[in-house]
């Protein structure tokens, strides 16, 4: 049997007609991400007011973002998010997933959904939830009173040293619970004569989370990281609804300000300037991550 | 670089270049003022019209005068048709800026008197003067001239308080003293008649054990009433006006504002604000005071409605007290949002009988049984004794007497948020009196300058 050779190739050569196939869903990606990426980048080179003719200013809004001690501290503050957003949920999430998944527990799928409950919820509704919970007459303050802890007490969301942490506790308590399920399910792939191997080594529970849960799911822990510290680096709605950045400066983040900027105080380019840094920065740590999580698993 | 990588360059290089004219090109130059011969106040006679208001008047009271003046409007004129587009204070706020950039904005909008909105419109040239009308339907008679200066602004919307008419407002507001009367009784005092007095009676609920002021200081800006109030009655009003208008001329750095600062951070110290309030947010502390803790709260008309509902005739309110009986009364205060008809509206003739109709004396007898301050008219109105008459009282008296004095944040399109970080800065220590002031003046001396 012979048939034409043209009907011989495989579907999608010669190349040039397989890029066709991808042109629509890329005018899809190039219209409603592409321009506006290239829009955001070009506004923020201009010091625009939003309504009245922009002036180009260069690399000036760049330059600011080194230069002004508040937008320093903004991105500064993003990096002790990090801290509470993806480290702490982290360690808190390996040790309850290996607990969760070692012990065999019965009713997993209920303690499962429970830790992972915070998620579902809206971050604006978690973030008025816990602004009454730091209320100075709120529970975590009633709490401690109840305690004899009275000298502790105060409006922590207030306070120029807590606040901060305060914000970042609620990030902890946020995404712990995907970190566990993401780790949980993870560790549930982990043949079971792995464990039996290591223990007729004679390794307790200890050394065998590390020698074989641990590296088993370095995959789940580099999306883990990547997702928490993604979330920790463009967080806005947490500081909008619990500080709106104070007080004073000591809560701002990168995102709010971008906010702030465009819509509070009509500084149109700074605010791109800004977003369009904080892209770069959220593309290199995710990058970097991934970068790492690979190397290790080959 | 492989092909796609290529492609990819190639596209975002197109995307770029389609972006690439200056942002904002497409402004319209400033509207030439109507003159007063085209003015037409016959509004039956303007034919078929749709008019689409954009307003912020989304709750309780607010909506209900809204409703209830637009039907009767609309009963009135049937040619002319509203299409209401209600939206919250913030949401309008952030919508507001694009909308009247794109090429078929609302007719009338509320625009914030500030320069962050009816100044940077104007100086944009998006809201038409309404001298003109304001001649024709003898606003400048209507309304006192401490109100109008409000949404005044001069054609480049460089100079705020004076020039043309861009809005009008209809609800009045100022920021004065609400007190617990059953608190103040069991002291054994009277609403205090003095500043001397009313601080005497802070120290009195101290050491009662009373909170003798509630403050919510989380959203940054609510120290602003309380400092603003302290402020005004040591430094003279005319110098609060230049600051607080964002004008050369006027400096934080004098004793008088230093004195005020010292004074406030002294409130602290001697702890007359109820505990952590700058980690307390505004409507949980004015709901406290609601439930009867605290005596003394400084804090504006908007809350009247809220807090009669909570503590009824316990209720009291008064213009901030000042150094003797009988000084004239000076207060923090101004007006709702103004109605501002935008430039390109086909319809101005329309917009201006509507905003004719929502601000004439009977819209505010409206607006008075529907629990709010109208801004004009105020003392003609009959309302019961109590709070509500004290909040009427004390609106009426200010502004026949001159009174107003801005609010600080309207100084520069910054000053909000400067201010507010400031203040909490200060009454947490963190900043000293001096420092604070140079914190302000640096932000008011660096865009009265550049304003010129």
């Amino acid at each position: 049997m012979s048939r034409p050779r043209t009907w011989g190739r495989p579907p999608g050569e010669p190349r040039r007609v397989a890029y066709l196939y991808l042109l629509p869903a890329f005018a899809v990606y190039a219209v409603f991400l592409l321009y506006p990426i290239g829009r955001a980048v070009q506004l923020s080179l201009y010091d625009w007011d939003g309504l009245s003719l922009g002036r180009w200013v260069g690399l000036d809004n760049y330059v600011a973002i080194v230069a002004d001690e508040g937008l320093r501290a903004a991105f500064g503050h993003a990096l002790v998010l990090i801290v509470f957003y993806a480290a702490g949920p982290l360690v808190i999430g390996l040790g309850l997933a290996a607990i969760l998944n070692h012990a065999k527990v019965r009713g997993l799928g209920f303690f499962r959904t429970v830790v992972f409950l915070p998620q579902v919820v809206a971050m604006v509704v978690v973030a008025v939830a816990w602004r009454r919970v730091y209320a100075p007459d709120g529970t975590l303050n009633t709490l401690l009173g109840a305690i004899g802890l009275d000298s502790l007490t105060r409006g922590w969301l207030g306070d120029y040293t807590f606040a901060l942490p305060a914000v970042g506790v609620v990030g902890t308590w946020f995404e712990t619970g995907l970190v566990t399920v993401l780790l949980l399910a993870g560790m549930s792939r982990i043949p079971g004569d792995l464990y039996e191997a290591a223990r007729l080594d004679g390794a307790g529970a200890v050394r065998e989370f590390f020698a074989v849960t641990l590296p088993s799911v370095r995959g789940e822990i580099a999306v883990a990281l990547t997702l928490t510290v993604i979330a920790a680096l463009r967080t806005f709605d947490l500081v909008y609804v619990t500080t709106r950045g104070g007080p004073g400066d000591s809560t701002s983040v990168p995102s709010y300000e971008v906010y702030h900027r465009a819509f509070g105080l009509s500084q149109i380019g700074s605010a791109a300037a800004i977003g369009v840094t904080l892209t770069v920065v959220i593309f290199v740590v995710s990058f970097g991550i991934n970068r790492f999580a690979d190397r290790r698993v080959s | 670089m492989n092909p796609p990588l290529r492609a990819l360059a190639v596209l975002t290089a197109g995307a770029l270049s389609l972006a690439a004219c200056a942002p904002g090109s497409s402004a319209p130059p400033s509207p030439a003022a109507t003159p007063l011969s085209s003015v037409r106040t016959d509004a039956p006679s303007l034919g078929n019209v749709t008019l689409t208001v954009w307003d912020q008047e989304v709750r309780g009271g607010q909506a209900a005068q809204m409703k209830q003046l637009n039907d009767a409007f609309q009963a009135k004129y049937p040619n002319i048709k509203l299409n209401r587009v209600s939206r919250s204070f913030d949401d309008l706020n952030t919508t507001l800026r694009l909308a009247l950039s794109g090429n078929e904005p609302p007719d009338v909008v509320e625009a914030n008197n500030g320069r962050s909105s009816m100044g940077a419109f104007v100086k944009a040239g998006q809201l038409r003067p309404l001298d003109a009308y304001a001649e024709a339907y003898g606003w400048k008679k209507r309304y006192p001239q401490s109100v109008l200066r409000y949404a005044s602004y001069s054609p480049d919307g460089k100079v705020f308080g004076e020039g043309n008419l861009y809005g009008l407002p209809q609800v009045g507001e100022v920021v004065g003293v609400y007190y617990n009367k059953a608190k103040l009784t069991k002291l054994g005092l009277q609403p205090p008649k003095t500043w001397a007095e009313f601080e005497a009676a802070l120290a009195k609920a101290k050491t009662a054990g009373e909170v003798p002021m509630q403050l919510g200081n989380l959203d940054k800006w609510p120290a602003i009433h309380v400092f603003g109030t302290v402020q005004s009655r040591g430094v003279p009003k005319d110098q609060i006006g230049t600051l607080a208008f964002g004008r050369k001329g006027a400096s934080w750095n004098t004793p008088e504002n230093t004195k005020a600062a010292e004074e406030i951070v002294g409130w602290v110290d001697k702890g007359y604000f109820n505990k952590g309030f700058n980690g307390q947010g505004y409507d949980p502390a004015w709901q406290a005071f609601g439930k009867g803790q605290g005596v003394f709260m400084i804090a504006g008309t908007w809350l009247l409605a809220d807090l009669q509902k909570s503590l009824g005739k316990d209720l009291g309110f008064m213009l901030p007290p000042g150094a003797t009986a009988d000084a004239p009364p000076v207060a923090t205060g101004g007006t709702g949002l103004p109605f501002a008809i935008t430039a390109k509206s086909p319809h101005p003739d329309a917009a201006a009988a509507y905003i004719d109709f929502i601000t004439n004396a009977d819209a505010m007898k409206v607006l008075t049984t529907t629990g709010n301050l109208p801004v004009a008219d105020t003392a003609q109105q009959s309302v019961p004794a109590g709070p509500q008459q004290d909040v009427f009282t004390a609106f009426g008296t200010v502004t026949a007497k001159d009174g107003l004095v801005p609010y600080l944040d309207y100084a520069t399109p910054t000053f909000a948020d400067t201010l507010g970080a400031a203040l909490q800065d200060l009454l947490a220590k963190k900043q000293s009196p001096q420092e604070f002031l140079a914190t302000l003046e640096k932000d008011y001396k660096t865009f009265a300058e550049s304003n010129g």
